[in-house]
């Protein structure tokens, strides 16, 4: 028998289920027919009959944000034999994660006129704050290739193989000329997670850690007194490690060093 | 004593988000039809306050996995016009290219994976059944070339990064750019085969009339098909009804709380208006601007323009698609000299600027205000499901009295298709008119 998948989503743009609706949908061609590994059981985005669980495998996009969801990613863990984490909202909370740092009212006000209507949490929480997750696929979106990797090694069996080493090994594989050495421009190469195949310096522009805290002890603290020797704002590069990964701990650590901000 | 019927879809499927569809009939009577969002709220608005300029376009490209560049094009040109710099003709062009790529990939991804299979009797597009694995396998490619499309300019198909205020972070490789012409070529034929198939498709005779909200791009500064550039307009029964510049968007469109239920509609003053936006809304306004083969599709696919009926949505996606595929045959065949300046420099400086462009789904307003010390001071955000949601709703309560001989679970299957034809993104949750505690599950 096949594997059963099944796709959820919490508070997030969609683009990491639109990855997995890319892979399924070429890879009947293209992609080592990842799509006729298994049988997508549950996945309100593309289908609308819904398998009974349990699921043999999940895959789970988006934040934790609302009490329901609480309650809704407890049930989907009873559910699924492994499950697995896509992209940055549901590794590190995402982008909406900066409402970590204020007061959850001051963001309500801002944006709805009648905030008693909107239920919310505090807080943006990855996954994992909630529920033990069996694997994380980080970015911001995930890389389809990586997707398709991760789940034909689920389907046969072996250990999902990615990249242990940061974005700075890619631009060497892509002959990228180094954007911070060459150019001066304040990057995170240097500490974040490989995986995107380092686009960003391609394009004379700082990585600025799609993918996440390398997993290899990044040393922020190291990285940034660099480029602020070397004439970098440090507020501009406490928002540089406060964006779609801001709450990964390496990162969160590094953002509240940098203002002055131990809590 | 009385029959009451409710039809509940705690979580709408083949939609982008969360959502959820609540009916309630007495004696063949509609007391409530809601088209209910629960997507979590995100703060978008809140959270780019103190950013950096050149922050926003990455920040923004987030809302949406599946239109960012939609949002990365509003954002650059209100901020463009708040800090009084404009692009060149030729960044101008390739943003436009750009854009293309966005309309190909969504549009076809709605049309084939999730709007198509309620009219082919299926409940997938992953399981059509084989006589229509031609069309799905057309669709898909589509889709692919309008990602390879956004690739090639942008860096990656969902989130690109070579966006910036001002242009391009680096200039497009022009044997890239004009790599994709074969390609390009190859849609533009297959995008008339898939209008010709999907204006076959059985529709509901269902006609409301409605009042039609798009930018539209028809004077000597800018004529064309609109996607980046124009003027707000608003059509009813072939007659203009609205007519602004967008800096007055927010004056004639507001929010508006509704009596019985907790909804803020976005409506059209004065009158509390609802309105509707996306492929319909620019067909009639805009067919005038259509490119020839497109036109040319449109006027043989067997349906008069503008159309009142919210289930010929999918031929109107698929003129845009004709429309995209030719206006990105021109403009990759027109780049033949690597931009010499990417991007405009600018000095961050106080100022409001604000701009709307038409997203895949319709009109896509941005505002903002940049404060003394060059970080965004304040954002407004109004994007095109929020618009409308007002009229999914005023369709489902004249559609229902149409449906219900059907017994419930056919009756639901058919009100989950209108809403799908408007192509409803949920996940454009900046900001969400209505958010309700969802029905557990």
């Amino acid at each position: 028998m096949r594997p059963r998948l099944a796709v959820y989503k919490f508070a997030s743009c969609d683009g990491c289920q639109l990855q997995v609706i890319d892979v399924l949908g070429r890879a009947r061609k293209h992609l080592g027919e990842v799509a006729d590994l298994l049988d997508i059981e549950h996945f309100l985005e593309a289908r609308s009959r819904i398998g009974a669980g349990p699921y043999d495998v999940g895959l789970v996009e988006g934040s934790v944000s609302t009490p329901h969801d609480v309650e809704r990613i407890k049930e989907i863990r009873r559910q699924c034999r492994f499950l697995v984490t896509i992209g940055a909202c549901a590794t590190a909370g995402g982008i909406q994660a900066l409402r970590n740092w204020g007061q959850i009212d001051d963001f309500l006000g801002a944006v709805y006129a009648t905030p008693a209507y909107i239920d919310t949490l505090a807080t943006s929480d990855p996954i994992e704050a909630h529920v033990k997750v069996d694997f994380e696929l980080r970015g911001c979106p995930i890389d389809p290739g990586q997707l398709a990797s991760v789940i034909s090694a689920f389907c046969i069996g072996r250990k999902p193989r990615l990249p242990g080493y940061s974005v700075c090994v890619e631009c060497k594989e892509r002959g990228t000329v180094c954007v911070a050495v060459a150019k001066g421009i304040p990057c995170l190469g240097p500490v974040t997670q490989a995986g995107c195949g380092a686009i960003c310096p391609a394009y004379d522009r700082e990585c600025f850690g799609c993918y996440g805290p390398d997993r290899q002890e990044p040393n922020l603290v190291s990285l940034t007194g660099f480029y602020e020797r070397h004439g970098a704002n440090r507020e501009s590069l406490g928002r540089l490690v406060q964006s779609f990964n801001a709450w990964a701990p390496e990162f969160r650590a590094e953002h509240d060093r940098l203002s002055g901000d131990a809590s | 004593m009385s029959r009451v019927r409710k039809l509940t879809v705690p979580a709408l499927t083949r939609v982008e988000g969360e959502g959820a569809l609540r009916v309630r009939v007495v004696d063949g009577r509609v007391e409530i039809a809601e088209f209910n969002i629960y997507e979590p709220p995100r703060f978008f608005e809140r959270l780019l306050k103190g950013r950096e300029i050149r922050e926003v376009p990455d920040i923004v490209a987030r809302i949406c996995g599946i239109c960012p560049v939609a949002y990365q094009m509003s954002a650059c040109y209100a901020l463009e016009k708040a800090l009084a710099i404009r692009v060149t003709p030729e960044i101008d062009a390739l943003r436009r290219l750009l854009y293309c790529g966005e309309w190909l990939q969504s549009h076809a991804l709605h049309m084939h994976l999730l709007d198509a299979p309620d009219f082919l009797g299926c409940e997938s597009g992953f399981t059509m059944p084989p006589e229509h694995a031609p069309f799905l396998e057309r669709g898909l490619r589509m889709k692919t070339i309008g990602n390879q499309l956004i690739a090639v300019l942008g860096g990656r198909a969902v989130h690109p990064i070579n966006v910036t205020v001002g242009g391009f972070y680096k200039a497009p490789s022009v044997a890239a750019v004009r790599g994709m012409l074969p390609d390009l070529e190859w849609g533009l034929a297959a995008a008339e085969a898939t209008v010709a198939e999907v204006s076959r498709f059985a529709f509901p005779a269902f006609h409301v009339p409605h009042e039609y909200v798009s930018i539209h791009a028809d004077d000597s500064s800018c004529r064309e098909y609109p996607m980046n550039h124009g003027r707000v307009v608003a059509v009813a029964a072939g007659r203009t009804t609205l007519d602004l510049p967008v800096a007055d968007y927010e004056t004639h469109f507001v929010e508006r709380h509704v009596p019985q239920s907790t909804a803020l509609h976005c409506l059209i003053e004065p009158g509390s208006r609802p309105y509707c936006c996306g492929p319909l809304a620019r067909m009639a306004t805009s067919r005038g601007q259509l490119p020839p083969r497109a036109a040319a599709a449109a006027a043989a696919c067997g349906i008069a323009w503008p159309s009142d009926n919210p289930f010929h949505g999918i031929v109107a996606r698929g003129i845009e698609l004709v429309a995209a595929f030719e206006e990105a045959v021109r403009i990759a065949g027109d780049y033949q000299r690597e931009l010499a300046t990417p991007r405009i420099e600018y000095q961050p400086r106080p100022g409001t600027g604000c701009h709307a462009t038409e997203a895949p789904r319709g009109l896509l307003y941005h505002r903002y205000r940049i404060g003394d010390d060059g970080l965004i001071a304040e954002a407004t955000i109004v994007p095109p499901t929020s618009q409308n949601q007002a009229r999914v709703e005023e369709d489902l309560k004249a559609y229902l009295p149409t449906v219900l001989d059907h017994d419930d679970a056919e009756a639901t299957r058919r009100c989950e298709h209108l809403i799908r034809t408007y192509d409803p993104c949920i996940s454009c949750a900046t900001h969400f008119l209505r958010i309700e505690r969802p029905t557990p599950r």
